[in-house]
């Protein structure tokens, strides 16, 4: 079986800060070969300094990323970009301010060799109530919301901490599923939306904590030796308890065969493990200091296995 | 050198002159209609005697068509109704899945390439008792190769094993609202709404080049017209990338090609500064016979298809409301660059929010430029309410209104989706004439055959395909409906005051019939035989094209 290539939706209404956050993510790709797809009635708006070519509507991006627009047909899009034959690790699209992430979701689940990694949905914390009672709009911008695993709550800084608190709440009752991750400049860690790393021979204790450039983030690695239920590992860690927004990593499954887990908030997702993957199961879990459950992380270890 | 046209009847649009029995055309202008004495006062002329038992009219105008239907055509015609393709060749409309069966079987035998997909079109089992189509049936014709059908919606397709079979889709587990699953728990072939047929396309022969052209398909559109007796026809959603623009110069220049193209730039790929940039070079780029220089938005989605934006209380069966496919901020930043830079802007509504959505957007980017003869069109606006047209009225908008929507698909819109009440207001044609907004009708084609004829007898009598009459208040008369498929297409082209009437000075662009429209009566305007078009004074025999 091949490998599928995990797909990131980046969505939200205009000016949300979709576009700030691919930037970002391309700076922060960290060796990995991101395509990004881009729907929006504009040229291709990646920060200039990050373009190392560009061909018509293709842009080469230093790293090895790539970057290209799509007008309505994000099917046949997505179709091209696979057939030009660049290896891709993780492929993100950002959708046009009015699309509603879950039919995207959908399709892709159609397509072969792709599977939905997570969505995220970035709010513009001045705006956003606003914008979901607008009598054109605001069916479309809850729909967004609503079809969120993590909500991007963007530019916090220009509203006071109550009305952050406030617009959280009010989250939570119109995206229920989604985790929320307040930011500035839609300024977040790149493994929230792409995964960690998990090294291939690392040297990591079962339980080592990494504190994030951006304060407030907690990064935990956990090992397992033997195999594990997958799936169920998966499900476990998408428990809101644990307080994770994030855990991507590499697991023997029950038949001993390495698998790919990605947990975003809610969603989890178990593919098969890319076949150079070797040594002991690992995992990255990404969360708010303040919230995760560290405790019943490490315990997860003896309980998953089987 | 003039000549002189003898025809039984000229029917001009010229309300000082609205009949005549001659009309004079030199270097392929109008000199004027009126009696040979008159006419002869310009000058030593032929007498051409080809029409002298004919009919003229204005060439007709089609506001809202894609040269694609000239593509269609290469694929096996599936549809109900019977329908005429370029080459004159009627086919008999289909009325069972049985029917339907034979003639892709026929097909099929006619293919020698084994992997080469068998395309169809146009079929609507809405008439075959709502029988659902499954591969099943499809495979009876070929398990060994791919068949895809799109449907005359054009938002469903039925494929065969074999096509699933190369989509990957032929797997249990599927989960998704546009594919539905038989009892094997595998995709029963009908793939509903663009997510579900897009990942088909590219397997039976329908990629995304739905809507574009190639230059065999623009000929092939522009000898339809001469059959239709169409002279100027917009083509209303292209992307007009350089190298079509110059294949479509130079077609369209050809000495015999038949027909004038007002090709529309969709807004899609580019932001709004660079598509006014680019429709003013565009425009600039024009000729004769190929119009550039207008901008197209897609504001809602397909109003059977459940994605147009209605206001409340929404669809008459629940659905959820629609979707968007622009934005307000972009839609207004589009208007505001078109307004300063004189483009004219179609928006394409189907729903009456999306239609709100455009006049509350046009009456603020109006403020910021105000513009007195913009001549902003709202196409198909089939739902639009009568506060909406006085709007339109008030802001100098015009109306190209789809009353063939009301003949193929006013008896779902009755039963299911909008409910009677609106079914019967739907394409409010003699709402917007009472309200004064300049009006067009339109085909859609390929999504309903091109024909203003047929398209006039829709908005006379609308008449749905069971016979039921939908909107008896909506109906116009037939001179009424005449004067829109002519110089009411022709305002909203921003063309009037070049074609649309036979009068002086004028494009010598006839439509050549062998009845006489004003007189057959409105229940026949469709049946109006149609011998052929004169465009800029060279004659085109529908024969012969």
């Amino acid at each position: 079986m091949t490998v599928s290539i995990p797909v990131s939706l980046i969505g939200g209404y205009l000016g949300a800060g979709k576009t700030t956050l691919v930037n970002s993510l391309l700076r922060h790709a960290g060796g990995r070969r991101l395509a990004v797809l881009v729907n929006e009635f504009g040229a291709l708006p990646i920060d200039a300094d990050l373009i190392a070519a560009r061909d018509d509507n293709l842009i080469s991006i230093s790293g090895g990323c790539i970057c290209c627009s799509f007008g309505s047909d994000l099917v046949a899009a997505l179709i091209d970009i696979r057939t030009r034959g660049q290896p891709i690790d993780h492929l993100l699209i950002e959708t046009s301010g009015v699309a509603l992430p879950g039919s995207i979701v959908q399709s892709i689940a159609l397509l072969p060799g792709l599977a939905i990694d997570g969505v995220i949905v970035l709010a513009d914390a001045e705006t956003v109530e606003e914008r979901a009672d607008d009598r054109y709009m605001g069916d479309t911008v809850r729909g967004q919301l609503a079809g969120a695993d993590i909500v991007v709550l963007n530019k916090v800084d220009l509203v006071s901490p109550e009305r952050v608190a406030a617009i959280s709440r009010w989250l939570a009752e119109i995206a229920p599923g989604a985790r929320i991750v307040p930011a500035e400049k839609a300024d977040i860690p790149a493994e929230i939306v792409l995964g960690g790393q998990p090294e291939p021979r690392s040297m990591a204790p079962r339980l080592q904590p990494s504190r994030h450039r951006t304060s407030g983030y907690e990064t935990l690695n956990l090992e397992l030796d033997s195999p594990v239920d997958a799936e169920k590992l998966g499900r476990i860690l998408a428990d809101p308890r644990l307080g994770l927004l994030r855990t991507k990593g590499f697991l023997r499954g029950s038949d001993g065969a390495f698998v790919t887990l990605h947990v975003v908030g809610q969603r989890s997702q178990v593919e098969p493990a890319p076949s150079w993957i070797e040594g002991p199961g690992r995992l990255i879990c990404i969360g708010f200091a303040a919230e995760m459950d560290r405790a019943a992380i490490e315990a997860l270890r003896p309980k998953a296995s089987l | 050198m003039t000549t002189i046209y003898e025809a039984r009847k000229v029917v001009t649009m010229n309300p000082s002159r609205p009949l005549a029995t001659h009309v004079a055309v030199r270097d392929g202008r109008i000199l004027g209609a009126g009696s040979l004495d008159e006419l002869a006062g310009w000058g030593a002329y032929n007498l051409d005697r080809t029409f002298a038992d004919k009919v003229l009219m204005p060439g007709l105008v089609e506001g809202h068509s894609h040269v694609a239907e000239g593509v269609q055509w290469r694929f096996v015609y599936c549809g109900y109704f019977d329908r005429t393709d370029p080459d004159g060749t009627t086919w008999p409309g289909l009325r069972s899945i049985e029917e339907v069966l034979a003639r892709l079987s026929a097909a099929n035998a006619g293919l020698s390439d084994p992997k080469r997909p068998l395309t169809g079109w146009a079929l609507d089992p809405i008439y075959f008792d709502n029988r659902r189509i499954t591969r099943e049936d499809l495979d009876r014709v070929t398990t060994t190769r791919p068949i895809g059908i799109m449907h005359a919606s054009g938002h469903i397709m039925n494929v065969n094993t074999r096509a699933l079979e190369l989509a990957g889709l032929l797997r249990a587990g599927i989960n998704h609202p546009g594919i539905p699953l038989g009892s094997d728990g595998l995709p029963t072939g009908e793939m509903k709404g663009p997510e579900a047929m897009t990942p088909l396309g590219p397997h039976v022969g329908l990629d995304r080049s739905l809507l574009a052209s190639d230059e065999p398909g623009l000929r092939a559109f522009a000898r339809l017209c001469v059959r239709k007796g169409v002279t100027t026809a917009a083509d209303l959603a292209n992307l007009l990338p350089r190298p079509a623009v110059e294949m479509m110069l130079r077609v369209c220049g050809e000495g015999n090609f038949p027909a004038r193209i007002v090709s529309l730039r969709i807004a899609r790929d580019i932001s709004p500064a660079e598509l006014i940039d680019r429709v003013v070079e565009l425009r600039k780029s024009s000729s004769d016979r190929l119009r550039l220089g207008i901008v197209k938005v897609i504001v809602d989605g397909s109003i059977q298809g459940f994605s147009a934006r209605l206001k409340p209380p929404g669809y008459y069966n629940g659905a959820p409301n629609g979707l968007w496919y622009v934005a307000p901020e972009q839609l207004r930043e589009i208007f505001e660059r078109a307004l300063a830079a004189g483009i004219q802007v179609h928006s394409h509504t189907n729903g009456d929010q999306a239609t709100e959505l455009v006049l509350d957007t046009l009456e603020l980017a109006l403020r910021k430029s105000p513009s007195p003869d913009h001549r902003f069109t709202l196409q198909h606006c089939q739902l639009a309410n009568a506060a909406q047209f006085r709007r339109m009225r008030s802001l100098g908008m015009c109306v190209n209104l789809f009353p063939n929507h009301h003949f193929y698909w006013g008896d779902q819109h009755y039963a299911l989706t909008v409910g009677p009440e609106r079914a019967e207001r739907m394409n409010a044609c003699a709402t917007a004439l009472a309200s004064g907004v300049p009006m067009a009708i339109h085909s859609d084609a390929p999504v309903t055959p091109l024909g203003p004829l047929f398209t006039a007898w829709c908005a006379v009598n609308r008449v749905t395909a069971s016979g039921r009459v939908l909107g008896m208040q909506e109906r116009i008369s037939v001179a009424d409906a005449l004067r829109t498929i002519t110089l009411g297409a022709a305002y909203t082209l921003g063309l009037d005051g070049e074609v649309g009437s036979i009068e002086c000075g004028k494009h010598a662009d006839f439509a050549v019939l062998e009845d006489d429209p004003t007189e057959i009566g409105g229940e026949r305007l469709k049946d109006v035989r149609i011998w052929g078009t004169v465009q800029d004074g060279r004659i085109f025999a529908a024969a012969t094209i």
